[in-house]
């Protein structure tokens, strides 16, 4: 096989390119732990309401935080909403969500941050993220789920962690 | 000139992919509409889903399939110089290709199949729709049988010659689609058929998205080898130049073949169902799928230039200038070229493992789609037809010059129309929604790029629409001329001896097989070993 001279060092330089880009990728997956969700844990969607973890009254952010000081928000997807409707968080620390559908498949995303998941039927999504600023943000779903999913959104409050307090019990604010 | 049966299988082919295209261009009109909420009277959730699901299927699937298959006819007889074998089978074909599209557009236009092309349950649309869409890869099926039986009866009457390089490419582009259609095929014949004729009550949705990820990546691979075959085979030619290089060509068609295939899970990046190890080993793969294409940047730029060259272009830029732009295919192929560079940008976003969470499903992604697909691909099917008509049906082109405004304004288009997406989406806005609903200060940003946004689909539906006219035009009114004989370009440096791996698929179907067992393989097989909990249909 014939290669030009000048193919071939274009080959090195699109070779490089490639590994440069793999290397920042390795760099912040491995070394930083970034990376995208999933872990295959399965959940029957037709009985959420009876399951321990998403039952109405498990929703919603946790009182207790996890073994690693992390905020635990339990969420359900359903046409057309993300329930509790509205949830407030602290700023700066770490927020564990977990989320379930209890029909089709839906998607969450809150715009201009890496809190994002597919969430679909038979599935837990868990998502793992930090919040730096207080405000308010929508978490809009951005899957196709119905004729009704362009209103399909709820409401989340990040505030200050110095305001914000642990909801008192069985998960509901306060 | 090719024989008559041969051009009428192309032709037909092409009205067919043609005239959805021009349909769908009028669908994507409505919904740049609808979608701003500009104008009240046309807000319905019900129509703009019916649409979207509509014009996604005749673009993405009715439009390429067909263009691919008469491409393909066209290039096999006229490369290889001989009729297209057993012409029965492939009218066989096509006809089960148009009796699916047939089908499945029923469902589709009377709102029975709102399920957007990507069809993903447990949203269920009218059995029809999947027979349909079933019946539509079958039927391309016969194509690629018809490929590769002509490629392989060439090879054995010209021992130890290299298979053309049009031929070739459209062979592996044949191997491609087989590998790549089997994922669909299985979800279809295995889930989705018998979960929407009521046969069972339940269906897996894991598996359905990881069988429907087999497909959807290398499926557009299936469209961008044709774009390539122009690049490499017409337009050094039309620029007055040689190719550049043959061998590295077959190099590019045979990493696209090997790469591009087990790479599907960057569009499940998101997903909870798989776990995140076997996501990063598919990104690594979507990198490396990067090389083929890279490759036919420089060999294309580099034919470019020696053409630019020749007529005269000097320095280090010159020979940009030089080059025929008035040429439809010379035309297309730079405008293709600089979506290219900007879809890829974007694509390399979408690749990236980590990124990809701020932009998922957001207005980013049919942003980059709509730059590689109707900008890289769709743009240069267009120049094909551009030069192929009068080939076809022996009748000179109607107006150069509406030809090359129709380009142009393409491109405009599409830049006007993407632009406002890439924004869009990282300000959030999902992707797929009808209207703006969000009670949330957030969203009034949108709105000025809601606007512009019309205006591209205003200045791209236009641009189809004198396509179209052009086409039609030409085949009724064109002056009659004598078809010439189809010139592929000339390397500079012809293959005479290749190495068996270079002129044939054997080893490569191997190593796919190899490939595609350790990248899919405990993927799907975990469905079944994992207690799964499967939903039953839901309505829209
Ligand atoms: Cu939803």
């Amino acid at each position: 096989m014939h290669i030009d001279l000048l193919e071939k060092r274009w080959l090195y330089v699109a070779l490089g390119m490639i590994l440069l880009f793999l290397g920042a990728i390795f760099y912040t997956a491995w070394v930083h732990n970034v990376h995208p969700p999933g872990h295959a844990e399965t959940i029957d969607s037709a009985s959420l309401h009876l399951s321990e973890e998403f039952a109405e009254d498990k929703l919603g952010v946790q009182a207790e935080p996890l073994a690693n000081g992390s905020v635990q928000v339990r969420l359900v997807a359903g046409r057309y909403g993300f329930y509790p409707r509205e949830i407030e968080i602290p700023a700066g620390r770490t927020i564990v969500f977990r989320l379930a559908s209890m029909d089709v498949l839906h998607g969450a995303h809150i715009p201009m941050t890496n809190m994002g998941t597919m969430i679909v039927p038979g599935f837990v999504s868990e998502v793992t993220t930090v919040f730096p600023k207080p405000g308010e943000y929508p978490l809009l779903c951005n899957e196709y789920c119905g004729f009704g999913h362009d209103h399909m959104w709820s409401k989340v409050t990040v505030i200050a962690p110095e305001n914000w307090h642990a909801p008192t019990k069985g998960g509901q604010q306060p | 000139m090719i024989d008559a049966t041969s051009r009428k299988l192309t032709l037909f082919n092409f009205w067919v992919a043609f005239g959805a295209f021009g349909l769908a261009s009028v669908f994507g009109l409505y919904q740049v509409l609808e979608r701003s909420g500009f104008i009240p009277a046309l807000q319905s959730p019900a129509v703009y889903f019916a649409s979207v699901s509509t014009h996604g299927v005749l673009m993405a699937f009715v439009l390429t399939t067909f263009f691919i298959m008469g491409f393909g006819y066209y290039t096999l007889a006229s490369s290889l110089k001989v009729p297209i074998w057993n012409p029965l089978l492939a009218w066989a074909g096509y006809g089960v290709c148009l009796g699916g599209t047939v089908l499945a557009a029923i469902p589709l236009l009377l709102g029975k199949a709102s399920v957007l092309y990507t069809f993903y349950p447990p949203i269920q649309a009218s059995a029809l729709f999947y027979i349909g869409a079933t019946l539509l890869v079958v039927g391309s099926w016969f194509w690629a049988a018809i490929v590769i039986v002509m490629y392989v009866e060439w090879k054995k009457a010209h021992p130890g010659e290299p298979v053309p390089l049009p031929a070739f490419a459209t062979a592996a582009n044949a191997f491609l689609w087989l590998w790549t259609s089997a994922g669909v095929a299985l979800e279809a014949v295995f889930q989705l058929l018998p979960w929407s004729l009521g046969l069972v009550d339940t269906i897996d949705v894991g598996l359905a998205r990881t069988l429907f990820s087999w497909t959807l990546h290398p499926i557009v691979y299936f469209w961008l080898i044709p774009a390539y075959i122009v690049l490499y085979g017409f337009v050094p030619q039309a620029a007055g130049g040689k190719l550049f290089s043959d061998e590295l060509a077959r190099l590019a068609f045979l990493l696209i073949l090997l790469f591009g295939l087990p790479i599907g899970f960057h569009h499940l990046y998101m997903d909870p169902e798989q776990a995140h190890g076997w996501k990063f080993i598919h990104m690594v793969g979507t990198f490396a799928v990067a090389i083929p294409t890279l490759l036919t940047g420089f060999t294309v730029i580099a034919s470019l230039e020696g053409a630019g060259r020749k007529r005269g272009g000097q320095g280090l830029f010159g020979w940009i200038g030089a080059l025929p732009w008035k040429d439809p295919t010379v035309l297309a192929a730079i405008l293709s070229l600089l979506m290219l560079v900007l879809g890829g940008f974007g694509g390399l976003v979408n690749a990236s493992y980590a990124m990809n969470a701020m932009i998922h499903n957001t207005a980013w992604v049919p942003g980059h789609f709509h730059l590689i697909f109707a900008g890289t691909v769709v743009i240069l099917y267009l120049a094909v037809a551009y030069r192929l008509w009068p080939r076809l049906v022996g009748k000179a082109l109607v107006s150069k010059e509406l030809a090359l405004v129709q380009l142009w304004s393409w491109f405009i288009g599409l830049g006007i129309l993407t632009t406002p997406w890439h924004v869009l989406g990282l300000l959030g806005q999902p992707r797929r929604i009808s209207s703006v609903n969000y009670n949330s200060v957030l969203t009034l940003a949108w709105d000025p790029y809601e606007l512009a946004m019309i205006l591209g689909g205003l200045v791209l539906t236009a641009s189809a629409g004198l396509f179209v006219y052009i086409l039609y035009k030409t085949q009724t009114a064109g002056e009659a001329e004598q078809p010439v004989e189809e010139n592929w370009a000339v390397a500079i440096r012809p293959a005479t001896a290749l190495p068996e791996w270079l002129n044939s698929f054997g080893v490569w179907n191997k190593v796919i097989a190899g490939l595609m067992a350790l990248s899919y393989g405990y993927p799907i097989i975990q469905f079944f070993v994992l207690k799964t909990y499967d939903p039953t249909a839901w309505g829209y």
